[in-house]
């Protein structure tokens, strides 16, 4: 399906909220983002925002409850070179679940010094780390929606 | 595939070889209980061997924390070889690089527990 942007949309399914759910959405994701041109360490990047996003949604989100789902889309859009330094596509991830919500400025910093040894708290840094952009917002009338961009150079001949 | 763990004696330090994934669910909770159980049986000088780790994912670095921690609580020590480097990406990233002890061969690693 094309959107009225321009972006394709290349994924649109909803997962029941279990651990599984995680691997077949990221296995989902990376067959997207090689047809979309990234390259193995580009892979991986995307693949490990995937997981992290997932086990947030299915884990913290939607706390594994059979009747919550999640909902994954993406989208592969042509971009003019300019529009992003070397870019050419942008491939854009969302994964939407229907949980309480969180409030982004109460998640500590896993690089503090304090919070070095915690044991968990890196999945939403991970994510921004790893892929170009990352938005996070609330939907109505429950849940988290979280935005993953990640553009793509021209493939070398 | 999941992870493997396999558990070997050099001198008085206990070597864990990991291979696999460590991520959330069986990965890292079977990290967790060997880390536990090496604990529990007194061994202090631990050496985790990540050499054939191909993915580590959030979770398996909280294991990694946790490990660290309990072990060192106990008055033992943790130590990491042969990290591949995605796994050393994903600690220097997260600052977590010079809290472990990090080593490239065994026989200086296993040297450095003396």
């Amino acid at each position: 399906m094309e959107l009225e942007t321009g972006a394709k949309e290349v994924l649109n399914h909803h997962y029941p909220s279990t651990l599984e759910s995680v691997d077949v959405a990221e296995g989902e994701i990376l067959k997207r983002a090689e047809e979309a041109g990234f390259d193995e360490d580009n892979r991986h990047r995307i693949g490990m925002a995937v997981r992290e996003c997932m086990v947030n949604a299915v884990v913290h989100g939607n706390r594994y409850n059979r009747n919550k789902r999640v909902r994954v889309s993406a989208f592969i859009e042509k971009i003019e070179p300019a529009a992003a330094a070397d870019s050419n596509v942008r491939f854009t991830v969302r994964i939407t679940d229907e949980g309480e919500g969180f409030e982004m400025q109460e998640v500590p910093d896993p690089l503090h010094d304090s919070n070095l040894l915690r044991h968990s708290g890196r999945g939403l840094f991970l994510m921004g780390a790893f892929m170009d952009d990352m938005k996070v917002r609330k939907v109505a009338p429950a849940g988290t929606e979280v935005t993953l961009v990640k553009n793509c150079g021209p493939k070398e001949s | 595939m999941s992870v493997k763990l396999n558990t070997r004696q050099v001198g008085d330090v206990t070597v864990i070889d990991v291979s696999g994934r460590i991520t959330l669910g069986e990965g890292s909770s079977a990290l967790r209980d060997a880390l536990r159980e090496l604990v529990a049986k007194g061994n202090k000088k631990i050496l985790l061997n990540l050499g054939d780790v191909s993915y580590i994912d959030s979770s398996g670095i909280g294991e990694l924390v946790s490990g660290f921690t309990t072990v060192a609580n106990q008055g033992g020590t943790l130590k990491l070889l042969s990290l591949t480097k995605r796994v050393k990406d994903l600690l220097q990233i997260t600052k977590l690089y010079t809290v472990f002890d990090v080593h490239e061969d065994e026989a200086h690693a296993v040297r450095s527990f003396a």
